[in-house]
């Protein structure tokens, strides 16, 4: 059954709600949802609270009950977003933070059930205050999700933005620390911007160092061989370094073959390397 | 007489230079690879630069007659080098597991011309030297 309140019944418990405001908002506030266990001013806490009444109250007016989207609602999702983020970083889950709205639900039914008469009318009228409410809390559900899937966002970015950085360690010699786990997406990343880097710098030698990569299976490998295998067609040459002995075992025990592509065990091994293919050598300085 | 094809073959002395800037039809690339060592037959150059910096797909059959022509070209004592691959183009050739093994590639024009004249000269006298 759909509860919608219409014309009079709108009226009179929007009526209902201006008349009570006081005494709704003081048993809100008691509840804690509105920051009060955060330590925000009783001001502050009671503004929000009134807003938060004076969206329900429209909502409840209109008659448009069941859709979290609606006007009133609009209005305060930034409000109800904030609560709903400050909750969140306590540790309160979504579903914490939309079970601690069921508090609001009871004082304002417990007050409309007390000064009005028994009857149908009653009854209809608790249940359109009531489905008012649980869109209210759809409508907080929504934004505490938004406010994690945000978070998540913002996080992988910050991820992606440090794990590949494109250092320059001679003219033509450029070199590629991978730190941490390489899924497909973060090496795809890696190899995009290497490619782009050797065609910007024009460098012939690229050294892909792993020392920061945990443990290196086929997948890795394979992920390691296609940026090599990119790189030589664009007539440039990779060298894989920072290979620790362990890795060395393991790759052998899984059959990894890295064909053609130079190894070495350090980066200072690759950089000497690296140099003697574009033509370079290091000697010791001739002194007094 | 045979008809030179859509695509362009600069004689730069001993080495000869296509750089690939239309968009490139079968029919073309057919018509290129005939050419190209028709070209080298008739100049004995010591080497073919390809520059396909400007091209932005390479397909399976495209890539096939590179080698094709790299191929052709070395029973012909000429070496082709590749040039300019753009990086989007090599990441989807190595993830359609066309990685052209055995073909000389180089990072620009320039490049290539260096590889020809350092590393290749011992190797491939030109035949007019």
């Amino acid at each position: 059954m759909i509860i919608a309140a219409h014309g009079e019944a709108g009226a009179r418990l929007r009526d209902f709600l201006d008349r009570r405001r006081d005494d709704i908002i003081g048993s809100w506030v008691e509840t804690g949802f509105f920051g009060e266990a955060a330590g925000d001013a009783a001001a502050d806490v009671r503004a929000d609270c009134e807003n938060v009444l004076t969206a329900l109250s429209h909502v409840v007016e209109t008659g448009n009950l069941h859709d979290p989207a609606a006007e009133p609602f609009q209005e305060i999702r930034a409000l109800l977003g904030g609560l709903a983020a400050q909750q969140a970083r306590q540790g309160n889950t979504a579903a914490q933070i939309t079970a601690n709205l069921t508090w609001l639900k009871e004082p304002v039914l417990r007050l409309w059930l007390d000064e009005q008469p028994e009857g149908q009318q009653r009854t209809e009228d608790v249940l359109a205050l009531s489905a008012a409410l649980d869109t209210l809390r759809l409508v907080v559900m929504e934004t505490a999700v938004t406010e994690g899937a945000d978070i998540i966002a913002h996080q992988q970015q910050q991820l992606a933005e440090m794990s590949t950085p494109i250092i320059k360690l001679w003219k033509g010699v450029l070199a590629v620390p991978l730190i941490g786990t390489l899924d497909s997406m973060r090496s795809q990343a890696a190899t995009e911007s290497l490619l782009q880097a050797i065609v910007d710098q024009q460098a012939q030698v690229a050294i892909l160092d792993i020392t920061g990569v945990p443990a290196v299976d086929t997948m890795v490998a394979q992920h390691l061989l296609k940026t090599a295998m990119a790189a030589r067609l664009m007539g440039a040459e990779c060298i894989i370094s920072g290979i620790r002995p362990q890795i060395a075992q393991t790759m052998v025990q899984l059959g990894i073959d890295l064909g053609e592509v130079a190894t070495r065990a350090s980066l200072s091994d690759a950089l000497a390397y690296a140099l003697n293919r574009v033509g370079l050598s290091v000697t010791p300085a001739q002194r007094g | 007489m045979h008809q030179v094809g859509e695509v362009p073959v600069l004689d730069l002395g001993g080495v000869l230079l296509v750089s690939i800037q239309v968009e490139l039809l079968d029919d073309t690339v057919l018509a290129l690879q005939q050419d190209l060592t028709e070209r080298v037959a008739e100049t004995g150059a010591r080497g073919v630069i390809i520059d396909i910096s400007s091209v932005d797909i390479v397909d399976s059959f495209l890539a096939r007659a590179l080698r094709d022509i790299a191929a052709a070209t070395e029973v012909l004592a000429a070496r082709t080098v590749l040039v300019g691959m753009r990086p989007a183009v090599a990441i989807t050739l190595v993830e359609l597991g066309l990685t052209l093994p055995g073909m000389t590639t180089a990072l620009s024009v320039e490049r290539g011309l260096e590889l020809l004249d350092t590393r290749l000269d011992e190797n491939y006298p030109t035949r007019q030297g």
